[in-house]
């Protein structure tokens, strides 16, 4: 089926610029596979050591998380949208860790 | 590097800051990149999941729900920023960063916020100490991960726009509270 998966910016970069690619993928998992396969730099920012999604990356199958489908198993029809979309989180230092801000690396 | 934005897109970050705080806000920047020079167009506030702490822990685990709140966490629905970046991409514009609140504490990014950063993207953290936002900080993850770069906030409206790059203070908006 060919189905178009969308970049987001930060990870264009792995894509040679490209915004959106368009590929074959009967499944969210075989077009993950395809294009990370096609853009081998990509893998390690989309999948853990364990071969599984990142939790930091949502994929959204036209406007439904994967999640709550049949998450890699979900199936593609023509002309799918299958989007990228980083997760976007943070925050301050956790009450009562008083050893100020922090900018550098730290022992992880 | 630098992030150009104008008076009214940092009071409205500011502005956020204030009205949320105790908890942290957070919202999206849009606008055109050039290179690593990014210019915000429009400043759009979105909710901070963490308000709804279960429904944020199905898509981003904590490690301690009892000290990790809305208070010193934040996480964007990412429906929210799929539906903005759709709108964005008809307007001709682009995701050009985030910005959040650090309620009570210094707008320097935490460990936290770099584990979970992305690169590219600017980071805009206001600080909020007792419901009054102060100073504004942008930054930018390093390539290697190992820490955020200050990236320098110009003021589009600016006498002069791209003299020396300061990071902006309470004391330089003033004008603007």
């Amino acid at each position: 089926m060919p189905v178009k998966v969308i970049i987001p910016t930060p990870l264009r970069q792995y894509t040679a610029k490209k915004d959106a690619v368009e590929l074959d993928a009967k499944t969210v998992g075989e077009a993950l596979a395809t294009l990370t396969t096609q853009y081998a730099d990509l893998r390690r920012h989309l999948f853990n050591e364990e071969g599984k999604i990142r939790s930091f990356v949502n994929v959204y199958l036209n406007d439904e998380d994967i999640r709550y489908l049949q998450r890699e198993q979900t199936p593609l029809h023509e002309n799918d949208v299958l989007s990228i979309v980083p997760s976007i989180a943070g925050g301050s230092l956790l009450r009562g860790n008083c050893s100020g801000p922090e900018t550098g690396p730290t022992d992880r | 590097m630098a992030l150009q934005l104008n008076r009214d897109h940092l009071e409205a970050i500011r502005d956020h800051g204030r009205r949320d705080y105790p908890t942290e806000c957070c919202g999206i920047l849009l606008g055109h990149a050039k290179g690593d020079h990014k210019q915000v167009v429009e400043v759009i506030a979105l909710k901070n999941l963490r308000r709804e702490p279960e429904k944020a822990r199905e898509l981003l685990p904590v490690a301690d729900p009892d000290r990790e709140t809305e208070r010193n966490r934040f996480l964007i629905d990412p429906r929210d920023q799929l539906r903005i970046e759709k709108g964005a991409r008809a307007k001709g514009l682009e995701v050009v960063g985030y910005y959040h609140s650090h309620p009570d504490h210094p707008a320097q990014p935490s460990s936290y916020d770099r584990e979970h950063a992305w690169p590219w993207y600017s980071y805009v953290i206001v600080s909020v100490q007792d419901a009054d936002p102060k100073e504004v900080n942008s930054w930018v993850l390093a390539a290697d991960r190992s820490r955020f770069e200050p990236e320098a906030i110009q003021l589009a409206n600016s006498p002069h726009p791209h003299a020396a790059p300061v990071h902006l203070s309470e004391h330089s908006e003033s004008n603007g509270l």
